[in-house]
Parts: structure tokens; C-alpha cells; sequence
């Protein structure tokens, strides 16, 4: 499968990188990792006339602690985020889940911006990134403006990014010392995008629940925040009634799509149940 | 279109090319640098046939453009036979082991199978598992693909090989 011909650019600052998708405007993509993109490309699902590869540009990717938050280029690849010591230390999650995105090689390839930025609901990092609530840079040629993940995302391959605008970091307020982490994701096989995944943080003080987010994946048109459910857990001791409302609350929010991943019922169920498990896996990592 | 002049290095040799940029790096590898241990299994970038290593990296090379090398350093399979022309640990092992039956996706998983050693050079046989996870054997010789990597790794770390448990 050969894609259709297009124009390859490769800038050296994110201003001139700005300055193309302006200039060129609807015709140009910008290129991360390109394990999306490329595909539609072969398939000709995409047909872009423009590329403009990232990959020049010194500064865009790295993991960093920036007072009170983790600060990861758009450009750190899923193998980076995996290596990474100050992840490992401090949000673990985010390692858990990298581990279950596509296979090994895919992931030297594929970055966090691109993940985050793609709008496709199949994708990982986004309902994690709702649950740490964290923020995303988006640069344009006016500078850089901050949207909260859980804003960003307005229906699949929808998001708040603007005309000339590339998405260059992710910042993640540091979770708190002691909490409990757990990314869980139903795939048929390895390299598969999730039937149902949720991504749960957790916070407790002794048996009872200090604070618990949610994120859902793959269950809707965008990623899932799922509040209310959060809400029904905070203050119990994660007992079988208050799991049970939350899961319902969970659930009752998605409205996934029939597909070869099997019927929307079943999906919904499916979110359900990856909810209590990962319920279940981050208190279990608590510690009080 | 315009072609792009790109400067890789391939299995040690610096190589000029003008390209398009469409030009996939498998089709690139193949058909411009004859290098065809890489195949082209399912093109849909799943099965890992076309692995080769970019800079440290393991890369699915049917979905990369070769554009997005300049510069880089590549190995294909035609370059993973030691210096005086012997067979490398992995390449012995694969041998040894019967860690091939049709052969279409060695090449894949003797690169895969080095990056992954390079960066843990004593892995168990989940990690190995796991490590292989990008590579499809569709004669499934899974077993025998994992004896030759935990040959290669013995050979390589100097430690007696032990077959592990069926």
C-alpha cells in the first residue's frame, strides 16, 4: 500500500513549525510518531499534501519535575515514558498504561503528544490523562495556552486544538505520596485498541476513601471522566454497595459503539468491570 | 513530487539517497538498496516482519517513511552476521534451536529480538514474551523462537544454556 504524494517538512523550531500548518493550513499534518497517521496514509484514508515532522525540533520531548507538576514533552516516545526512573517514582500509571498501548516497537515510535492530540477515542493516554488531570500546551503563533485534559476532547477526532496549533506538552500535577494507581484494559489481543479500559487513582486514610478520579477509555466518542462515579466512592471504605453505585454511575455514562469489539451492551459492561478491577488493584497499592 | 536527499548508514556503510517522500522504508530498503532480508508480512504495521533497528530502536519500517531516517543509523539482518562473517549468538541460536520453519518472519524477529537483549541482556522467559509481542510467527514456532533467544543470550552472557520447560 503506497500512500498518495505529499510534501515533507521538517522544521527546527516550533515557531516555524507553527508558522507551516498556518501557511499551509488544512493540507498539512503535523507528524509524531506517525504510527496513526502513516497507516491512513497507505490506506489513503488520509491524504495530507503537507507533513511536517516534529522529529527536528530540539526541546520536544523529556520528562521533567517542574515544582508541583511532571512536566513530558509531546515528542517522549511510549518506550521513554516506560524507562523513565521520575515516572516510575512518581506515577507509576502512566508506565502500567504505556505498557498496554500497541506492541514494543510501536511504542519507540509513538509519543505522548500524538496520542493525546489524535482525538481518536481508542487511544490510552487521553482518559489517563483525565483522571491525573492534567494539562496540555498548546502552541500557536500567539504563544502557548493551557486546556485541562478533561476539556480538550469534543467528540472523536473532535478536540479543543485550534487551526495552527500543535499541542508541544503535557503537565501533570504530581499525585500524592501513598496513593493507589491502576490502569485496566480489555483487548483481544496485543496491539489491539480497548473493548473497555478504565484508569483509576486513588487516596486513602487508613480504610476509608479520601479521593478516588476516573477515566475511561474507548467507551465513547471521547474519553470519559467519569465525576459522579469518583463522587459515590469518597468518603466510604470502597465497601460492595458504594463499588457497585459507582460502577452503575460508570457505566451509565458511556455510549460506546457496536464494532467488531462486540455489541454496545457489552461494551458498557465490559467498562464496568475493568472499573472494579482497577478499583480493586489501586487500593490494594495504597498506602494510608 | 520533489525528491528528498537523504544521508543514512546502513549496517555500517554511509549511503546517499534521493527518495520520495511517500517512499515507505521497507519499499526503500528492498527496492532501492536491494537489502531484502526485511519483508513486507501484512503491511498494516501488526506483524513486525519488516523490524529493523533505527538509531536503538526497534521499527516497524513499513510504517516509516524513509525521509524520517535522515541521518540515522539502520540495521537490517543483512548486517547482524559478526564481522568475519560467522553467525551472531542470535543468528546461531535461531539455527540451533529450530527457531525458524518457513523463515518469512526471521529477519524481524532476530532484530527485535537484539534490541531487546541489548537492553536486558538476561531476560526471562516472559520478558522475552512480551518483548516479542510486535513479531507474528504464523508457522506459531513460538516456542523454538524463544529457546533461540535464551540461546543467544546465553551464548552471549557466557552462562550454560538451559532449555526451559515445555
Amino acid at each position: 500500500m503506497i500512500p498518495g504524494t505529499f510534501a515533507y517538512h521538517r522544521p527546527t523550531t516550533i515557531g516555524s513549525a507553527v508558522a507551516l500548518l498556518i501557511e499551509l493550513g488544512e493540507d498539512a499534518r503535523p507528524l509524531a510518531g506517525g504510527h496513526s497517521l502513516i497507516p491512513l496514509m497507505k490506506t489513503r484514508l488520509a491524504s495530507p499534501e503537507h507533513l511536517i515532522d516534529l522529529a527536528g525540533i530540539d526541546g520536544l520531548s523529556g520528562i521533567a519535575r517542574s515544582d508541583d507538576d511532571i512536566v513530558i514533552g509531546a515528542m517522549t516516545t511510549q518506550h521513554s515514558l516506560i524507562g523513565s526512573s521520575l515516572l516510575s517514582e512518581l506515577a507509576p500509571i502512566i508506565r502500567e498504561t504505556s505498557l498496554m498501548i500497541a506492541d514494543p516497537q510501536i511504542r519507540y515510535k509513538g509519543t505522548i503528544g500524538g496520542n493525546c492530540a489524535n482525538g481518536d477515542p481508542g487511544n490510552d493516554m487521553p482518559a489517563l490523562m483525565q483522571c491525573l488531570n492534567a494539562r496540555y500546551a498548546l502552541t500557536g503563533n500567539e504563544g502557548s495556552r493551557e486546556v485541562l485534559a478533561r476539556d480538550f476532547y469534543l467528540g472523536a477526532y473532535e478536540t479543543a486544538l485550534a487551526a495552527g496549533e500543535i499541542l508541544t506538552a503535557v503537565r501533570i500535577p504530581v499525585p500524592a505520596a501513598g496513593h493507589g494507581y491502576a490502569y485496566e484494559k480489555l483487548k483481544r489481543k496485543v496491539g489491539d485498541y480497548a473493548t473497555a479500559a478504565a484508569a483509576v487513582m486513588i487516596t486513602m486514610a487508613g480504610d476509608t476513601c479520601m479521593s478516588v478520579s476516573i477515566g475511561l477509555t474507548n467507551v465513547a466518542e471521547t474519553p470519559l471522566w467519569a465525576e459522579e462515579a469518583g463522587r459515590l466512592l469518597v468518603g466510604t471504605k470502597l465497601d460492595e454497595g458504594s463499588v457497585a453505585s459507582a460502577v452503575a454511575a460508570a457505566e451509565a455514562i458511556t455510549d460506546p459503539a457496536s464494532d467488531m469489539r462486540g455489541p454496545a451492551d457489552y461494551r458498557t459492561k465490559m467498562a464496568g468491570v475493568m472499573l472494579r478491577r482497577a478499583l480493586e488493584r489501586a487500593r490494594s497499592r495504597a498506602t494510608a | 513530487m520533489t525528491k528528498s536527499h537523504i544521508k543514512v548508514t546502513i549496517n555500517g556503510k554511509a549511503v546517499e539517497a534521493l527518495v520520495e517522500p511517500r517512499t515507505l522504508l521497507i519499499h526503500f530498503l528492498r527496492e532501492q538498496q536491494n537489502l531484502t532480508g526485511a519483508h513486507i508480512g501484512c503491511d498494516t504495521g501488526h506483524c513486525g516482519a519488516c523490524t529493523v533497528d533505527i538509531d536503538d530502536m526497534s521499527v516497524k519500517s513499513c510504517m516509516t517513511f524513509a525521509v524520517q531516517a535522515d541521518g540515522a543509523s539502520i540495521t537490517t539482518i543483512e548486517g547482524m552476521a559478526n564481522a568475519d562473517g560467522t553467525l551472531s549468538a542470535l543468528q546461531e541460536g535461531f539455527r540451533m534451536m529450530h527457531g525458524l520453519q518457513c523463515g518469512y518472519c526471521t529477519p524481524g524477529m532476530i532484530l527485535r529480538a537484539h534490541r531487546l537483549l541489548q537492553e536486558n541482556p538476561d531476560p526471562t522467559e516472559d520478558e522475552i514474551r512480551h518483548g516479542i509481542a510486535g513479531n507474528l510467527c504464523r508457522c506459531t514456532g513460538y516456542v523454538n523462537i524463544v529457546k533461540a533467544i535464551q540461546y543467544a543470550a546465553a551464548k552471549i552472557n557466557g552462562t550454560p544454556f538451559q532449555e526451559a520447560a515445555e
